[in-house]
């Protein structure tokens, strides 16, 4: 569906994302591992096309890879950036309804949707005349995700769903995000430093260093790779590497 | 669908699977380049790095490597992984004392075990079969190459190894065995054999074999054919890309399928290097798209072959090669033995016979068959047996081969434009 080749993302003279080539199938989900400063991050926002790239993105057959991010949006490709951003200034109604401005004009779209969300996530729906920033945690990753599901994605970009959270609201935003891709056969792009996660949620991996890929497979596999076991999964049956 | 081990990517359309390759290509060129000197000093004497290599055509900026460079690394100067990291260690057959050492992690063994399941099943192996291996299991790439495949199938596998020819029939015979992998010229052999022990092939239970290491005609197929009571498929690998694993014969028979998710096949001219199309016969270069212990970029394997593109009957898209019809180089395969004249030379050098001489070979009731004509002043005296005798021993000492050796009067072998031509094969390959 999604075919990434030679993509390469720069912030001045650094180079964050060294020419990398990944693809995606319709209704999967694959995960970016690796530490921080590996590119994981620009990548994502390359393909969101929040950040200046160079190379060849194809949906579908079709070269996107010129596309602004409105334009993307619109294509459906639709990202949940880092650390929620969302705005806090804002009740929990309006940032959805931001997140519905490229379907405005889509009859009962924005209502419909919002009340899907809301039945996904009660909290939200509780809260929603609520300042966004009085939210907890949890509760504003919910948001960023439901603001992003408004913009009815087809490829959903997910950077660090886990980050800051307790480990019982993870669980819960990833077993909601497990029931979302299948109701949904939404197309998922991962990226998390929760190596064990991301390896349980994904069909497939690619293991970054450096801004490029150095490994990449089936997540079955990977999980009982020697590499990827010493580096990511922490060999004496710990956790996970940190 | 069926017979095919890996549906997805055996049966994966050409433009998937050239993102796979794209994709796995990138991570083995960091991968030799971060952690084998050779390969980094090849990208650095050309201004280039591993992220400059884009797309599959771009692999051509990338220079080639050939066995010599290969063997100068010996050990493990090629190895990307430290030995803590390696399961396995083989080595090329090639005998001159100091061998292409490759290593395998866990990893590169788990994917060489799917390879070669691939090999088998294509030729119909299942749960029912016995198989037995007449490979020897050893440093040779060959037998383990194929257990672990079989393995992976369920097959029941007789490991018979490297024993003698009425050893292997009886086994053979008594246990059952509905398969065989073996070197062309051991099927031979044992077909013989079978007509001297007055055995009718069609009272075993062999149906299938898979027949590999050295080059094989179309001539031999039939002989083997008929002399096993088989159906002969070929399969192609070698040790320094991996081994067995690497291009297989379908039923169809219509060229070797290669495993272009694990190896990128180039065409070239041995001669200037260029990369030819589709169809043009040239020189088979391989690079290990997944190999972690032993990548290796553009490895030039001096066999001469073409690609053919077009999908096949058996519903694989995966590129065919065509059997290998010759060495770009010198190097010649006796018995599952890769050979260079130059070791040749060595030894008669340390003889002070020569300089010049005739390898002929030749095949006798199936067997691969080697004399040694050399030119000594001794070819007439009593001193010219002993000498020979002792040639012949230090063959068989370095090279584990049998070979009868002839002295000739010096000047009588014919040289032309300063070389004469040293390997006479009349072994109808």
């Amino acid at each position: 569906m999604l075919r990434v080749r030679g993509l390469k993302v720069y912030y001045g003279r650094i180079q964050a994302v060294k020419g990398v080539s990944f693809h995606l199938h319709e209704g999967e989900t694959i995960a970016f591992i690796g530490p921080n400063g590996a590119g994981k991050s620009s990548l994502l926002m390359a393909l969101s096309g929040v950040v200046k790239r160079e190379g060849e993105i194809t949906l579908e057959g079709r070269n996107i890879s010129h596309l602004g991010p409105y334009e993307l949006v619109k294509e459906g490709i639709i990202q949940v950036p880092e650390g929620r951003q969302i705005f806090s200034g804002l009740t929990v109604e309006e940032n959805l309804l931001l997140g519905g401005f490229n379907k405005r004009r889509e009859r009962g779209w924005v209502k419909k949707t919002m009340d899907w969300i809301w039945s996904l996530f009660p909290p939200l729906e509780e809260r929603k005349k609520q300042l966004a920033g009085s939210l907890s945690g949890g509760e504003q990753q919910m948001l960023a995700l439901g603001r992003a599901l408004m913009g009815d994605p087809r490829i959903l970009l997910l950077d660090e769903p886990s980050l800051g959270l307790a480990p019982i609201i993870v669980d819960e935003i990833y077993s909601t995000l497990r029931k979302l891709r299948k109701d949904r056969s939404l197309s998922v792009v991962l990226v998390e430093q929760n190596a064990p996660l991301a390896l349980d949620f994904a069909h497939r991996a690619y293991v970054m260093e450096s801004g490029t890929i150095i490994l990449s497979g089936e997540t079955d596999m990977l999980k009982s790779d020697d590499t990827v076991l010493d580096v990511y999964l922490g060999r004496a049956g710990g956790d996970f590497f940190e | 669908m069926k017979w095919m081990w890996n549906p997805k990517y055996e049966a994966m359309d050409r433009e998937n699977l050239e993102q796979i390759q794209l994709e796995r290509l990138q991570a083995i060129l960091h991968h030799a380049y971060r952690h084998v000197p050779f390969y980094r000093s090849l990208f650095e004497d050309r201004g280039l790095g591993p992220g400059d290599i884009l797309s599959l055509k771009d692999l051509q900026e990338v220079p080639f490597t050939t066995k010599e460079d290969l063997l100068k690394g010996f050990p493990y100067d090629f190895f990307a992984v430290p030995l803590t990291k390696v399961a396995r260690i083989h080595t090329s057959s090639g005998t001159t004392g100091r061998p292409i050492v490759v290593g395998y992690t866990k990893r590169d063994l788990q994917y060489w075990s799917h390879l070669n399941a691939r090999v088998l099943l294509a030729g119909e192996l299942g749960e029912r079969d016995v198989l037995q291996i007449s490979f020897n299991y050893g440093l040779f790439t060959g037998g383990f190459g194929f257990h672990a495949g079989a393995e992976l199938i369920g097959t029941a596998v007789i490991p018979a190894s490297a024993m003698g020819i009425t050893r292997q029939i009886n086994v053979m015979a008594n246990f059952k065995a509905t398969a065989l992998v073996s070197l062309p010229s051991h099927a031979l052999r044992i077909g013989h054999r079978l007509q001297e022990m007055g055995i009718d092939p069609k009272d075993l239970s062999l149906r299938v074999g898979f027949f590999g290491a050295e080059p094989w005609s179309e001539a031999t197929r039939h002989q083997i054919e008929e002399h096993l009571s088989v159906r002969a498929l070929d399969n192609y690998g070698l040790a320094e890309v991996g081994g067995p694993g690497v291009a297989f014969e379908c039923q169809y028979r219509r060229g070797l399928h290669i495993n272009e998710d694990h190896f990128y096949p180039e065409i070239i001219d041995p001669a200037t290097g260029k990369v030819l199309g589709a169809g043009e016969e040239g020189e088979l270069v391989l690079t290990t798209l997944a190999k972690e212990a032993f990548p290796v970029l553009r490895f030039r394997t001096g066999d001469l072959t073409s690609l053919d593109y077009e999908p096949c009957e058996c519903g694989r898209t995966l590129v065919r090669m065509a059997r290998v019809k010759g060495r770009a180089d010198d190097m010649f395969i006796i018995r599952g033995i890769n050979l260079f004249p130059s070791q040749i030379e060595d030894i008669l050098f340390s003889f002070k016979v020569g300089p010049n001489y005739i390898i002929r070979l030749y095949r006798e009731e199936g067997l691969d068959q080697m004399e040694l004509q050399v030119e000594s002043p001794l070819y007439q005296k009593d001193e010219g047996r002993n000498l020979k005798g002792k040639i012949a021993g230090e063959f068989m000492d370095r090279l584990t081969l049998e070979v009868t050796v002839n002295l000739v009067e010096p000047g009588s072998i014919k040289v032309s434009r300063g070389k004469q031509q040293t390997v006479v094969d009349e072994r109808e390959i």
